[in-house]
C-alpha cells in the first residue's frame, strides 16, 4: 500500500511523469503496471483507485504464476528473484521511451528487492548495470530484506543512483517519498543518504578468500591468490617469463585455438 | 579525391559522385539535386500522400547480416579474445588529411571518430591501453604513451590537428614496434593506422620494417580516407589485421568502431600468464591526500594502491609509485559479455505473429510495444532461439549492442538454467552458487559438454550422471571449493580435462561431438591407467 501511495505521488509530481511496474518473482517477471496505457487515463471514475485496482489484480495474477511456475522446483535452491530479467526489461523499456523521445525524458530505475542475491545472475546484472550507465539511466535501489544487497549497492554506485536500506519498514513510504521521488537535477541539492562504501575488492577463484592483490589470468580474466602454473578455469598454461614460455607455449598451451 | 577538372565551376560543393563530369554543363543548383536524387527518398503510401521511405528494416536487414557474419566466427569456433589489449592509433597529419573530400576536412572527421572511439575503446575494453601516434611531415611523433584514461588522450589529440608534409608509414612502424615492445607478453599488440596519404616517404626499406612487425607479433589494421595501396594491403596481410577504405564518413565511422570489440586472439601473439593486479579500495568520502598521478591534492574519493598505498584518482591504472596494475571488479566484469555472448535471434515471417497459436505474444517482450503495425500489418520482429519470446527489431539491436542480456531468459527460472550453460551463460547449478558472485566465469565449452551429455545419460543411470557431476564440478575449477577429495574423482578430472583439451587441439568446433560413449569407456576403465600414469 505504501509503495502503492509512493506511485501515486510521483504520477501526481508531474503531468509527463510515467510508472512502469516490472513484477520480478523467483521465477518469472513481469510487467504488471503501465501508467502510459489507455485503461488508466480513466479520470471520470477518479484516477487512483482504477489505477491501484489494476495494477492490485495483476500482481496476484503475477504471484499465483510465478507459485505455479515454482511447483516443479526442487527444493533446497536459494531463492533469489531474477533481477537480471526485470533490469532488461525495464531497460529495453526505457529505450523504447528514449526512441520515441520527445520529451527528453530522464528515466530511471527503482529497484524494490527483499529476497537474496542470486549469484548465478552476476553476470547478467552486470551487464545490465553497464548498459544502464551507458545510457545515463540511474539505477536507485530500496532494500527491504534482512540481509544488504551487493548487487543492489553496485548497480546503484556505478550507474549513480541512490542505495538505502530502510531501518524501519513501517515507514517505508516515507523513505521512499524523501529519498527516491526527487527528479535528477533536485537531487544535486539534497542531502541524501551517502553510500557506506561499496566493496569493489574481488575474492579469488581458488579459496574465495576477499583479496587486495592478486593474480588474473590473460586469456579468461580469472582471479587467483597465488601464482598458479596451469589456470584451472581455462586450462591455459602460464608462462612463467617470456622467453620459456615462447618455447613451451606450442607444446603447452591448451587454450581453445584454431 | 577532387580531379580539379576546368569545367568545374565550384570546387566542393555537393558532389562527390564519379559522374561529375556528366552533369559538368549543368549549373551548380541543378547538379546538387541530381546528385542528391532527393525525390527517390520518398515513397507514396495508400492514400497517395508522401512519405519518407522507412529504412528501418533496411538498416534492421544489414545490422543482422553483420551480427550473423560476427557469431558465426565467434561462437562456432569458441574462439579466444585478446581482452587485454596495448593498442596504439596512428593518426596521419600529413598533407593529404586536410583534404576536404571530407566534410568538413579529413582531418576534423577523422578526430571526431577517433574520440569516438577511444570512449567505446574504453568501454568495451576496460582492461586495455591506448596510445597516439601522429605522423607529420614525414615524422612519426608520439602524442600520448599507453594509457587508460580517455579524457588524456582526447584532450592531447583536440591540441594537435595541424596536417602538413608527407606521410610515413616506416618511421610510424618503426616507432611503434619500438614502444610495443616493452609490453607484457600477456598483453595483445595492436596498431591502427588511419592513413590519408596515397604515398608514403620512407627513409628505408618499409618491407624489412613489416617484417619486424609480424616478428614482435604486433597486429596492424589501416583504415584508408582515399584509396586502396599495396603497401597498406600487405602489411594488413603480414599481421594479421583487416584493411579497410573508408567510402565516407558514416562508413568510416563504422570502420573505425568496429576495432572496438576485442579481436580474436592469435594463438602465437600473447602468451598466457598470470597478471599481478591489485584491487584498491576507495578512501574515505572527505579526506585530503595528495594523489600521485596528478600530483595535487584531492578532496573526497580515491583508491589506495594496496602494495604502496599511494593514492590515485581513477580507476583502472597503473600505481605510479610501484607499477601494479590496479583494478576493481567490475571492470573485469564488464569484459566478461565478450566471453559469453548471447546467441543471435531468429527472424520471424510475419505470418506467425497471425496464427493463433501466436496470439498471446502481441507485444515486444521487452519494451511492450506493439508487434503489430498500426494497419493490423505485423511488422518484422525476431525471436530468441532460447527463450522464444518475441522481440521487435529496436529491442534487438538494443539487446545484442548494449545489453548483452536475453530479458526473456533472465525471467525465466526453471531447470531451463541448465540449458542456459549451453548457452554460454556461466552458470553451474550444481554449486554453491556462493562462490559465483565475484567470479562467475567458466569456460563455456566444457560446461555445454558436460551438459549435453549429462542430460542424455541422467535418466538411464543416476548414479553415474551423479558421479560425472562431481568429477566435473571438480575440473571446473577448484572455486567452487568442492568437498570432495575422493581420489578417484581427481583421476577423472585430469582424464577429463585432457580429453576436452584434446577436442580442443584438433579445433573441433564444438566439443559435443566427443560421443559420450567415449568418455564412458574412458572413466571406469581406464581409471587404473590413469593411475599408473600420475
Amino acid at each position: 500500500m505504501q509503495v502503492l501511495a509512493f506511485l501515486n505521488a510521483i504520477l501526481t509530481l508531474n503531468q509527463l511523469n510515467q510508472v512502469v511496474v516490472i513484477a520480478t518473482g523467483y521465477n518469472s517477471c513481469n510487467y504488471i503496471f503501465d501508467s502510459s496505457t489507455d485503461l488508466n487515463r480513466n479520470f471520470e471514475n477518479g484516477r487512483m483507485p482504477v489505477m491501484s485496482s489494476s495494477l492490485l489484480q495483476k500482481l496476484e495474477e503475477f504471484l499465483i504464476k510465478d507459485e505455479q511456475l515454482s511447483k516443479g522446483e526442487p527444493e533446497g535452491r536459494i531463492k533469489s528473484s531474477l533481477l537480471s530479467g526485470s533490469l532488461s526489461m525495464a531497460l529495453c523499456y526505457i529505450q523504447r521511451v528514449f526512441r520515441s523521445g520527445s520529451l527528453h525524458p530522464h528515466p530511471r530505475i527503482l529497484c524494490l528487492q527483499g529476497s537474496p542475491d542470486g549469484p548465478e545472475q552476476y553476470v547478467a546484472i552486470m551487464n545490465a548495470i553497464f548498459s544502464a550507465q551507458r545510457s545515463m539511466v540511474p539505477i536507485d535501489s530500496c532494500y527491504i530484506g534482512t540481509q544488504n544487497s551487493a548487487f543492489l549497492q553496485q548497480a546503484s554506485y556505478i550507474t549513480g543512483g541512490v542505495h538505502h536500506k530502510p531501518q524501519n519498514l513501517d515507514g517505508l513510504f516515507q523513505y521512499l517519498m524523501t529519498i527516491f521521488a526527487t527528479d535528477l537535477h533536485s537531487r544535486s541539492f539534497l542531502h541524501l543518504p551517502k553510500p557506506v562504501g561499496v566493496d569493489f575488492r574481488a575474492s579469488c577463484f581458488c579459496h574465495k578468500n576477499t583479496i587486495d592483490m592478486g593474480y588474473i589470468c590473460s586469456v579468461c580474466l580469472s582471479i587467483f591468490c597465488k601464482q598458479h602454473k596451469k589456470c584451472s578455469t581455462c586450462g591455459s598454461v602460464f608462462g612463467q617469463s617470456q622467453s620459456e614460455a615462447a618455447s613451451a607455449s606450442d607444446k603447452k598451451r591448451k587454450t581453445p585455438e584454431t | 579525391m577532387n580531379n580539379g577538372g576546368p569545367t568545374r565551376i565550384n570546387g566542393g560543393a555537393e558532389e562527390d559522385d564519379d559522374d561529375d563530369d556528366m552533369n559538368a554543363d549543368l549549373d551548380a543548383w541543378e547538379r546538387t539535386y541530381t546528385d542528391e536524387r532527393s525525390w527517390e527518398a520518398l515513397q507514396e503510401d495508400e492514400s497517395g500522400l508522401l512519405r519518407p521511405i522507412d529504412n528501418t528494416a533496411l538498416y534492421h536487414s544489414q545490422y543482422r547480416r553483420r551480427l550473423r557474419s560476427l557469431s558465426s566466427t565467434a561462437t562456432a569456433a569458441r574462439i579466444q579474445k585478446g581482452l587485454i589489449r596495448y593498442l596504439y592509433v596512428v593518426i596521419d597529419l600529413s598533407r593529404a588529411a586536410s583534404e576536404m573530400d571530407f566534410r568538413p576536412s579529413r582531418i576534423a572527421v577523422i578526430a571526431k571518430h577517433v574520440e569516438a572511439f577511444i570512449r567505446e575503446f574504453f568501454d568495451q575494453n576496460p582492461l586495455s591501453q591506448v596510445g597516439l601516434v601522429t605522423i607529420k611531415d614525414g615524422v612519426a611523433q608520439c602524442l600520448t604513451d599507453l594509457g587508460g584514461s580517455p579524457e588524456s588522450h582526447i584532450k592531447a589529440l583536440m591540441n594537435k590537428l595541424e596536417c602538413s608534409g608527407d606521410s610515413s608509414l616506416q618511421n610510424a612502424l618503426d616507432l611503434v614496434d619500438g614502444y610495443l615492445n616493452q609490453i607484457p607478453s600477456y598483453g595483445h599488440r595492436e596498431v591502427l593506422i588511419l592513413y590519408s596519404a596515397l604515398t608514403t616517404c620512407d627513409p628505408g626499406d618499409i618491407m624489412e620494417t613489416i617484417q619486424k612487425c609480424k616478428k614482435s607479433k604486433i597486429r596492424c589494421s589501416v583504415i584508408g580516407l582515399a584509396a586502396e595501396m599495396f603497401i597498406c594491403k600487405h602489411l594488413c596481410q603480414e599481421t594479421g589485421g583487416t584493411y579497410s577504405v573508408a567510402l565516407d564518413e558514416s562508413h568510416f565511422k563504422e570502420l573505425i568502431l568496429e576495432h572496438a570489440p576485442p579481436p580474436p586472439a592469435i594463438a602465437e601473439f600473447a602468451i598466457a600468464n598470470l597478471i599481478s593486479m591489485g584491487f584498491p579500495q576507495r578512501v574515505a568520502e572527505g579526506s585530503i591526500s595528495i594523489c600521485s598521478c596528478h600530483k595535487e591534492a584531492k578532496v573526497g574519493a580515491g583508491y589506495t594502491c594496496p602494495r604502496c598505498k599511494a593514492r590515485l584518482c581513477e580507476l583502472p591504472t597503473e600505481c605510479r609509485i610501484c607499477g601494479l596494475t590496479l583494478v576493481s571488479s567490475p571492470h573485469l566484469a564488464r569484459s566478461y559479455h565478450h566471453l559469453f555472448p548471447i546467441a543471435p535471434f531468429d527472424e520471424v515471417p510475419p505470418t506467425l505473429l497471425n496464427d493463433p497459436i501466436h496470439k498471446l505474444q502481441r507485444n515486444c517482450f521487452g519494451c511492450q510495444q506493439s508487434l503489430i503495425n498500426p494497419g493490423n500489418k505485423p511488422s518484422l520482429s525476431v525471436v530468441c532461439p532460447k527463450c522464444k519470446r518475441y522481440f521487435c527489431l529496436d529491442c534487438d539491436i538494443y539487446i545484442h549492442e548494449s545489453l548483452h542480456n536475453c530479458p526473456g531468459l533472465f525471467s525465466t527460472l526453471n531447470p531451463k538454467w541448465v540449458n542456459l550453460a549451453s548457452n554460454n551463460f556461466a552458470l553451474n547449478p550444481f554449486d554453491k552458487a556462493q562462490s559465483f558472485i565475484q567470479h562467475p566465469i567458466v569456460q563455456p565449452e566444457c560446461q555445454s559438454v558436460f551438459f549435453k551429455h549429462d542430460q542424455q545419460i541422467s535418466p538411464s543411470d543416476a548414479l553415474f550422471s551423479q558421479k560425472v557431476r562431481k568429477a566435473w564440478t571438480v575440473t571446473l575449477g577448484k572455486q567452487f571449493n568442492y568437498s570432495e577429495s575422493e581420489e578417484s574423482i581427481e583421476r577423472y578430472n585430469l582424464g577429463l580435462t585432457e580429453r576436452f583439451c584434446r577436442g580442443n587441439k584438433k579445433g573441433l568446433s564444438d566439443l559435443c561431438l566427443l560421443d559420450f560413449s567415449d568418455l564412458l569407456s574412458f572413466m571406469p576403465s581406464r581409471r587404473e591407467a590413469a593411475k599408473k600414469k600420475m
